[in-house]
């Protein structure tokens, strides 16, 4: 039996290891926590300082993540953080899941348990500093009085509590179930960050080894005895709805155990993963087209574009944008600019394991991004309260917003198929790639029409842009998450106006790594460029001359200016262009240099990057996932679309037609973080905005033709 | 009945010989190291070695693995596979993590034939290994220090 194979005798012990949460955190609990695969230290000897920190007999510090990990690094991040304030040693430190808990693991920038907008670190850190030094004058109390010495004569260092009068000294662990039993200070007293030891360091992650060995376990990897696998035959019309099935080929399938009907097609369940996939194949469904989306994505932009004529939302009018038009010697500069639709294609696809206890209780294991979410969902689908239900966090196989969903759809669906058997056995309910590509929940399609008017004097005067596209939100009236990083334009013109446009389409919307950034930033960024280009400024000098207002803006691309040595020669054939955004609280500069391929396409061969994130928790982490998202921006950019062909039947389905950026395609990275005293903020979505214009910008320059479609391929091609 | 090596032991399946050799390590070896991206050879995810070279097993009908011998991510050993995994580990290279299996596998493959792979033999021997992650940067360093290692 492997570690993450259930059998029914664990799981009848964590039917009850469940129940307990929070601050009564017991033991027992992390009986559970085994099935990541990445381990939690203490073996069962762990005694609770707080909901974050536990400490083993063996010196392992544990600490329980409120966010999950699926590479953007909280683990090792929250870690850092306890650690520092603890006075740990880093190689004593260990993270886990928390439970599903909306109230104690709160995301505190949401008011509910959940990880996005790249607030992991920013919303923990004050909590997670007290937390580490509240379990630190815990261990200090409980030393004293094993000791009969004064508290304030104890020090503690790389993880030894020390006496230096006496000549006594501990671990942790040797005091740490006396330590849970004092009282906790009202106030814990922390550091002077000038003296942090660990916070800025390059500490090694935490999940690294079981992610090089096989052993770290995702949601896909859990199995438990008398498993059943299920798969659900879905369409390929948004809004579409099953009209008739014949299942009767399905059924003779070897090892196909049963058919369901469920609310978002039909379920397959059998003994094995392929005898699933061989059964959906063979089944014949009829779809209902009465209620679904059957325009193609071309039709879509035609009439995204109808509404420029239409009043809209203002999202920001300052100054008096017509007049700036209308003036003497103004000329004028105008873009329309399409976005596609673009799938998060995580390498995991979504996921669940359903286990039903003797109790009538279920157990989710799922990468589970809104936990309490994604309980309440099951519970009302299943029937159930929802203290019946436990969601176990697993690691997941990335996500970039795809886990992230308001009334969880996905775990709706997974529990909707297992609801539909009788219990007995536990499912797991798996998508493929092509339920993955054509399961919507996309980037929304956006139009922006952008005009820019300057002045006789080569001022830019007026900045009027209009942005039509999905609510991610649903929302009726302004969605900021439509306009941000427009709206709130960084540089100081005095006449700007933002218009935003809402559609409603049956295709679902959803947040894809960095929001509304994805397409303002690219907006924004290319457009300046073109408008300083036409007054002949150069992109650096004239960005900075427009950002008075905005000193650490100026910062990271003066750094990113000086990394890359911008205005020296530029090898032959090659272009820069350069980018700045703000996403998230975290300013990230970036220059690129560009050539033609052979094929006509654009090669990205070097990538600067300056970011300020506030204080630089792990510079390691911060690093990788600026090298990460240039790699899923520059694909996206170059590549990607989902598109609705004729009748609205989604053309792409796996990797071979929704390209993701390989190794060879991947430009090198250079990176430099900003030192910082203020507030840290996040880190894996803001790396990828900036790419994509600054790409555009120097491929407009290598061509003389400006990106106004995207996938920059897709015009290309066409 | 298919029999084959895995990992060194001789294992034998009699379900259905269309079965992938991705679903019967998983689902029947609960190898779970090997993952799953795809299902059609375009990611990588699933790469072990079959008969000392690269394979995936996502298209490789069990039928077609009858006497062979099958290495996974679990089984994988020597001095390429442990220079890999201290190269891997020394910069961090894992993100999610999820496609890393596949990488390591495709990685090590690639030092047992070319101990000492430039970019371009780089390139050439992991751009069938898809990382949404893009830890592209960081694999190739590794894969060069890997190269380091292995000439001591």
């Amino acid at each position: 039996m492997t570690l993450h194979h259930i059998t029914s005798t664990r799981r009848s012990f964590l039917a009850g290891a469940g129940l307990i949460i929070g601050f009564s955190l017991a033991p027992k609990i992390f009986a559970a926590r085994a099935f990541e695969g990445i381990q939690a230290g203490g073996g069962e000897a762990l005694s609770t300082m707080n909901a974050f920190v536990k400490i083993g007999t063996d010196d392992t510090v544990t600490v329980l993540s409120k966010h999950i990990e699926f590479g953007q690094g909280p683990f090792t991040g929250l870690a850092t953080i306890v650690a520092e304030e603890l006075d740990a040693d880093w190689s004593q430190m260990r993270a886990v899941h928390s439970p599903a808990d909306d109230k104690i693991y709160a995301n505190l920038a949401f008011g509910l348990q959940g990880t996005g907008g790249s607030t992991s670190i920013g919303n923990s850190y004050e909590q997670l500093r007290k937390a580490g030094a509240t379990a630190r004058a815990m261990l200090v109390s409980a030393a004293a009085e094993e000791w009969g010495v004064p508290a304030s004569e104890i020090t503690v260092e790389h993880g030894r509590i020390k006496h230096a009068a006496s000549g006594k000294e501990s671990g942790f662990g040797a005091l740490a179930s006396k330590a849970a039993k004092q009282l906790p200070p009202a106030e814990p007293k922390l550091k002077d960050p000038q003296n942090f030891t660990l916070i800025g360091k390059e500490l090694p992650k935490l999940d690294t080894l079981g992610k090089t060995n096989g052993t770290a376990v995702f949601t896909l990897d859990i199995t438990a005895d008398n498993m059943l696998y299920a798969t659900v035959a879905h369409a390929v019309h948004f809004g579409a709805a099953v009209k008739s099935v014949d299942d009767a080929e399905a059924r003779k399938v070897q090892g196909v155990v049963d058919i369901r009907q469920v609310p978002q097609g039909v379920a397959v369940y059998a003994d094995n993963t392929f005898a699933a996939l061989k059964g959906r194949e063979a089944l014949k469904i009829e779809w209902d087209l009465s209620k679904a989306e059957t325009r193609s994505s071309d039709e879509l932009a035609a009439d995204y574009a109808k509404l420029f004529n239409e009043k809209g939302l203002e999202a920001t009018n300052t100054g008096n944008v017509e007049s700036a038009f209308t003036g003497n010697g103004v000329q004028t500069l105008e873009a329309e600019i399409t976005f596609p639709f673009l799938a998060h294609a995580p390498m995991e696809p979504l996921d669940a394991v359903f286990i039903k206890a003797a109790d009538g209780s279920v157990d989710i294991y799922n990468g589970a991004q809104f936990p309490g979410m994604d309980k309440n969902t099951a519970a009302k689908v299943l029937g159930l309260d929802p203290g019946k239900v436990r969601v176990n966090t697993q690691l997941a196989g990335g996500s970039f917003g795809r886990r992230a969903q308001f009334g969880s759809p996905y775990i709706q669906e997974a529990a909707a198929v297992f609801g539909a058997t009788d219990g007995s056995r536990p499912v797991k309910h798996m998508w493929t790639r092509e339920d993955d590509i054509r399961g919507g929940f996309y980037r929304p399609m956006y139009v922006h029409k952008m005009r820019g008017a300057i002045d006789p004097d080569g001022r830019i005067i007026g900045w009027d842009q209009a942005i039509v596209g999905q609510s991610i939100l649903a929302k009726a009236d302004l969605d900021e998450s439509s306009v941000e990083g427009a709206s709130n334009l960084p540089y100081v013109i005095p006449n700007l106006r933002v218009i935003s446009h809402n559609t409603t389409l049956a295709v679902p919307p959803l947040w894809w790594r960095s929001v509304g950034h994805t397409h303002t930033g690219f907006a924004v960024e290319t457009f300046v460029d073109e408008l300083l280009e036409k007054v002949n400024k150069d992109p650096v000098e004239g960005r900075l001359a427009l950002l008075t207002r905005e000193p650490r803006h100026m910062a990271t691309l003066k750094k990113v200016a000086e990394m890359a040595d911008w205005g020296s020669q530029v090898p032959e054939g090659r272009q820069r262009g350069v980018a700045v955004v703000k996403s998230f609280g975290t300013y990230v500069a970036q220059i690129v240099e560009v050539s033609v391929a052979d094929d006509g396409t654009p090669r990205v061969h070097k990538v600067w990057c300056a970011v300020d994130c506030g204080v630089a928790i792990n510079p390691n982490v911060i690093t990788a996932q600026m090298e990460g998202g240039i790699g899923y921006g520059v694909g996206a950019i170059l590549f990607d679309a989902i598109t609705l062909g004729e009748g609205g039947k989604i053309v792409q389905s796996n990797f071979h037609d929704y390209r993701s950026l390989r190794i060879n395609e991947m430009p090198a990275v250079e990176v430099a973080i900003i030192p910082s005293t203020e507030n840290p903020t996040g880190v894996g979505e803001p790396g990828v905005p900036p790419v994509g214009p600054a790409i555009a910008n120097a491929w407009r320059r290598l061509t003389n033709s400006p990106v106004r479609r995207l996938p920059i391929v897709s015009v290309l091609s066409a | 009945m298919v029999t084959f090596k895995l990992n060194g032991q001789e294992r034998s399946f009699d379900g259905d010989p269309e079965t992938p050799l991705l679903w019967v390590l998983r689902d029947f070896e609960k190898l779970t190291g090997t993952k799953y991206g795809c299902g059609i050879a375009q990611c990588g995810a699933c790469t072990v070695h079959m008969d000392g070279t690269t394979r995936r097993s996502c298209i490789t009908p069990v039928s077609t693995v009858d006497g062979s011998e099958i290495v996974t991510i679990e089984g994988v050993t020597g001095k390429e596979a442990d220079a890999v995994r201290k190269a891997w580990v020394a910069i961090d290279v894992p993100q999610c993590g999820y496609c890393q299996s596949g990488q390591i596998m495709s990685a090590v493959s690639l030092l047992q034939m070319t101990p000492k792979p430039t970019d371009a033999d780089i390139d050439g021997a992991m751009a069938g290994n898809i990382c949404r992650c893009a830890t592209y940067h960081r694999i190739r360093q590794a894969i060069h220090d890997a190269a380091d290692i292995l000439e001591g």
